[in-house]
């Protein structure tokens, strides 16, 4: 990783949190629906960067959020455990010829693109409202807000991806 | 000896992974908590001042309804002033005060969560201590729950951990206000016995038993109730008359004789251990 990498992902980790906090947290759609972009920085960062780095950066990530938005380690146990969970999910959707070295995101498929950062979604989602209602006598509610933050999450992730896409050749 | 090392080195990833969301969790039970370190919260410096910057510029969008807003509550104020039947003599001085007040603003408002929190633009430089009432011009709002130098985080009446004494208007049936999680312009009553009759639109206000609020403050009607599970206490849901997805200017309201009180509750709380 080049030291201008290292600056790009910087300026990305600060443009996402204040996007996240600003923005999307003040949503509100139906009352209820707040995307969270924020996920998207995990959904760009490299494939061959140090796994331990990885999960220590998703934690960060998550508390930074979790600070922000008064909601003390709801985001960080979400977002590192989808740090976690990411090469398991990579290579359930685009097989094992993602460990090549010649591998990059921008070469696979849009289906697969939008599956891998569907899933991150998904398992961020039930694990943050999970702990956020915290009870199963809720259930109900639990699944609700996870459908519908889960669709909007991917919808504006999808968006933002397709404008600010980080392997554009 | 060595083949634990080899162990931790070979599953260093996954030990990393669960301590920290171990670490996580823990945050997480702490929060459930009532009271909770100032410094790990949106009133610290850093979000304090970038909440406040974009608050700055936001501001100005909702300025005429603001107004409004402020020209409503003058015209109430002055409606009770010139009706008033004045005293032969008026005291002037603070030293018979009960309660002291602070105006501020909300620098980040939420209400989608379980838990919702508010910051505002005044700390513990302009006085702000832990647990005093906020309320606007409507109604009450919530409770401060932590204060930095400058900024203050707010536990919104749409939290589920929030508790506060409230009774039925010109009675004394008081019951508790807490929130259920599922919808911002509801709060529910409990705890109001059978026997009492209640009606559909009855006001709601904060009750005597609350050393933080003082009595009366609106809070909202009655929208629907039934009986509970036990069958002898009564399930309320208040619409509040606060839209709480919309609040900029905010009161602050200190109870200076809190300390006294708490003193002496205590005092009777530790006599009978």
């Amino acid at each position: 990783m080049g030291r201008n990498n290292v600056f790009i992902h910087i300026v990305r980790f600060i443009l996402l949190v204040l996007v996240q906090v600003l923005v999307f947290n003040q949503l509100n759609f139906l009352g209820f629906i707040n995307p969270m972009v924020y996920i998207l920085f995990l959904f760009w960062y490299p494939i061959k960067e140090n796994r331990m780095l990885f999960i220590g950066m998703g934690f960060v990530l998550g508390l930074v959020i979790d600070l922000f938005s008064d909601t003390l380690a709801l985001h960080s146990a979400a977002s590192v455990t989808i740090a976690y969970l990411r090469p398991a999910m990579m290579r359930f959707v685009f097989g094992v010829n993602y460990e090549f070295q010649s591998f990059r995101l921008s070469n696979t498929t849009l289906v697969q693109q939008f599956t891998f950062l569907a899933l991150l979604i998904l398992v961020h989602h039930i694990v943050f409202y999970s702990l956020e209602i915290f009870s199963l006598s809720n259930l109900l509610l639990i699944l609700k807000k996870v459908v519908f933050n889960v669709l909007g999450s991917i919808v504006m992730c999808t968006l933002l991806s397709s404008l600010f896409s980080p392997e554009k050749e | 000896m060595q083949q634990i090392i080899n162990f931790l080195i070979r599953n260093k990833t996954t030990l990393l992974y669960l301590l920290l969301l171990s670490i996580s969790l823990i945050l997480t039970v702490q929060s459930h908590s009532y009271h909770r370190s100032t410094f790990f919260n949106s009133a610290n410096w850093v979000s304090g001042n970038i909440f406040q910057t974009s608050s700055n510029i936001s501001n100005y969008f909702g300025l005429r309804e603001e107004n409004d807003l402020l020209k409503e509550q003058n015209r109430e104020l002055q409606l009770q002033l010139y009706n008033l039947t004045p005293n032969d003599s008026l005291e002037l001085d603070t030293t018979g005060l009960r309660y002291k007040i602070l105006a501020g603003r909300v620098i980040k408002n939420s209400y989608g969560n379980q838990k919702n929190y508010l910051t505002i633009n005044l700390g513990s430089k302009q006085g702000v201590v832990q647990d005093m009432g906020v309320i606007t011009g409507k109604g009450i709002l919530g409770i401060v729950e932590a204060s930095s130098a400058n900024y203050a985080v707010v536990q919104s009446i749409l939290n589920t951990n929030s508790n506060i004494n409230a009774k039925i208007k010109n009675t004394s049936y008081f019951g508790s206000l807490t929130w259920d999680g599922s919808d911002f312009t509801t709060v529910q009553l409990e705890d109001i016995p059978r026997l009492v009759t209640l009606m559909i639109g009855d006001t709601i206000v904060t009750g005597a038993m609350s050393s933080i609020f003082p009595e009366n403050i609106p809070i909202g009607v009655i929208k629907k109730f039934d009986l509970n599970a036990s069958q002898s206490f009564y399930q309320i849901d208040v619409g509040l008359f606060n839209d709480m997805t919309n609040i900029r200017n905010v009161y602050l309201i200190e109870n200076l004789d809190r300390a006294e009180i708490l003193e002496l509750q205590t005092s009777i709380e530790d006599g009978q251990k």
